[in-house]
């Protein structure tokens, strides 16, 4: 049984654009999967949808068999939603968000309260468990509301954009609590504008914009369809020009920098080797752009506008 | 899933929210109930009411305590759930509740029962308070808990509408400045329609807190305006009418889902 079965999902505003255009979706139980698009593509009104915080047009939603028309209360029971925008009391301490969210799914306050240290643990806030609030960090804010959607074990956790705004070291130990959380079994949906994020923690992906999907697949099938990737090698020898190098486009960026395009045939050996044959050690090797940014770029160029364009 | 973590766990975790809620601010909402009926009762029932003599054959602080104890519980259970419920819609924490399987009319209930636990509350305050004014008796004390209780309600249940429809804050003071308030003083607080000429006695019967106040001071001391049933009517009519129209705005989510 999927965790997620969207069909013909579509919704148009009172006065409003036509948000989703019959979009169909499956997310198979247990995986970890990314929605993507760019901005006002439909990403949050779809979940704003399967949280029933919206108000669908058309088409049918299903959560592990439990379909919002007819059973919207076993709908909401296996979901927790990480929303984009901070969406908690910020004048309560932060235990009461976490047990009072228990209660809201019908957990007696004692479980309530073991399952809140728990979850408060795990994400590092168990210190702040009697903070204000609004007296928390950006990435405490953060933590508090996925140790809330978790509180009651959801079945499926959907997070929007959950580690927008948050320093380096905790996303990355946000990352690890996710993978972990989902080897433990969670289906999770993820939206994020850090490519990176989903090419890291995502098994399955679909891209959405202007109100459909354009692209639905796994990451590594995806990824195959790359056909060229842009490189940054830095080199121990200052050159004054870039070595011509047959079939790799080399360009220098500065005197100890050079940028080559490799395509996907060529491979890196051969370009090692010539290099070397030139007196030119490589020191260290990155990659320009991320594999899947580069993608998104490419599927979604259509509909950026000309000011998107050119700022890029 | 059975009916008490269907029903009964998320109603009592709005309630105790809500509760924890105007405790933890009690100077913005239990105290200044508590000193304004002080100043009413010690001017008007004292200082004032002394010359004024006897209403209806009671001291005139004896005939004033019960409409001023039903008025602070009338703005207080208003209050409490059109600024909770708005502020939760303000800083979208509604959310929490949307997104979890409570049924509307749960959702309804706990904010209901948050209005008249601070209604409660702030109502037994004033009272005590009362006390130090008057020697309170009560004539009838199933006819004071009703209404005590049925208003609250119904004012609960005011309040919950003001905030579904309410976008910014000054339309959450609307109603209680300009309606609210005109009609409990025009209630029969401070004074019996009988000294009214005949229009204005008859004007007056349009004003549903006119029959609470009266069912009201008949339960403390006795004496009413009005027949103590067609308050009871009354009220009950007016939750009936309230509380269907608040389930009517939840089940389409206005203001709520888009």
């Amino acid at each position: 049984m999927p965790a997620l079965q969207i069909t013909n999902l579509s919704k148009t505003y009172r006065n409003g654009p036509q948000a989703l255009k019959g979009i169909d979706l499956t997310v198979e139980s247990g995986d970890f999967f990314a929605l993507l698009g760019p901005n006002g593509a439909g990403k949050s009104t779809a979940i704003g949808i399967i949280c029933s915080l919206v108000n669908k047009s058309d088409g049918k939603v299903e959560v592990f068999g439990n379909d919002l028309d007819n059973d919207l209360l076993g709908v909401k029971r296996h979901i927790g939603l990480v929303p984009q925008e901070f969406n908690f009391n910020q004048f309560e301490p932060v235990i009461e968000i976490l047990i009072n969210q228990a209660g809201y799914y019908g957990i007696e306050r004692s479980d309530a309260a073991q399952r809140a240290e728990k979850r408060l643990k795990q994400l590092n806030l168990w210190e702040k468990r009697n903070t204000i609030a609004r007296n928390l960090s950006g990435g405490m804010k953060r933590r508090l509301m996925i140790a809330r959607a978790l509180v009651h074990d959801p079945r499926l956790l959907i997070l929007d954009e959950p580690t927008a705004g948050v320093d380096i070291e905790i996303r990355m130990s946000m990352w690890e609590f996710l993978r972990k959380i989902n080897e433990e079994g969670t289906t999770i949906i993820l939206t994020t504008h850090y490519l990176e994020e989903a090419e890291n923690l995502c098994r399955n992906i679909a891209i959405i914009d202007n109100g459909m999907i354009i692209e639905n697949s796994s990451i590594n099938v995806l990824l195959e369809r790359l056909q060229q990737e842009i490189f940054v090698l830095d080199i121990d020898t200052a050159v004054s020009e870039a070595p011509a190098i047959e079939g790799y486009s080399v360009t220098l960026r500065n005197a100890q920098s050079l940028q080559v395009t490799v395509d996907k045939a060529s491979g890196l050996t051969r370009l090692f080797c010539a290099l070397a044959e030139q007196n030119i050690e490589v020191l260290s090797l990155r990659n320009k752009q991320n594999r899947l940014e580069q993608l998104f770029f490419e599927m979604t160029r259509e509909s950026r506008s000309p000011v998107e364009e050119s700022a890029e | 899933m059975n009916y008490r973590s269907n029903v009964w766990t998320p109603f009592t975790t709005l309630v105790i929210k809500e509760f924890n809620r105007f405790i933890r601010i009690w100077v913005q909402t239990v105290l200044p109930p508590g000193i304004m009926m002080a100043l009413y009762f010690a001017i008007f029932g004292k200082l004032i009411g002394e010359r004024i003599g006897e209403m209806d054959g009671y001291a005139y602080i004896d005939f004033i305590v019960p409409g001023l104890i039903l008025m602070a519980v009338i703005t207080n259970s208003y209050a409490n759930v059109v600024s909770s419920f708005y502020q939760a819609k303000f800083g979208r924490y509604i959310e929490e509740i949307l997104v979890s399987p409570v049924p509307n009319w749960v959702i309804l209930a706990g904010y209901v029962g948050g209005g008249v636990a601070r209604g409660m509350v702030v109502g037994v305050l004033v009272t005590i308070v009362a006390m130090f004014f008057t020697d309170l008796q009560v004539h009838n004390y199933l006819v004071t808990l009703l209404v005590f209780f049925l208003t609250s309600v119904l004012f609960s249940l005011g309040g919950f509408i003001n905030a579904v429809y309410a976008k910014n804050f000054d339309d959450i003071a609307i109603v209680p400045t300009f309606v609210l308030t005109p009609l409990t003083y025009l209630g029969g607080i401070f004074y019996s329609i009988q000294l009214l000429p005949d229009f204005w006695q008859t004007a007056s019967l349009a004003n549903p807190i006119l029959y609470m106040v009266n069912a009201f001071r008949y339960g403390l001391i006795g004496i009413s305006d009005i027949n103590i049933m067609w308050a009871f009517v009354i009220i009950l009519f007016f939750i009936t009418v309230l509380a269907s129209f608040s389930m009517r705005l939840l089940n389409k989510g206005v203001g709520l889902r888009s």
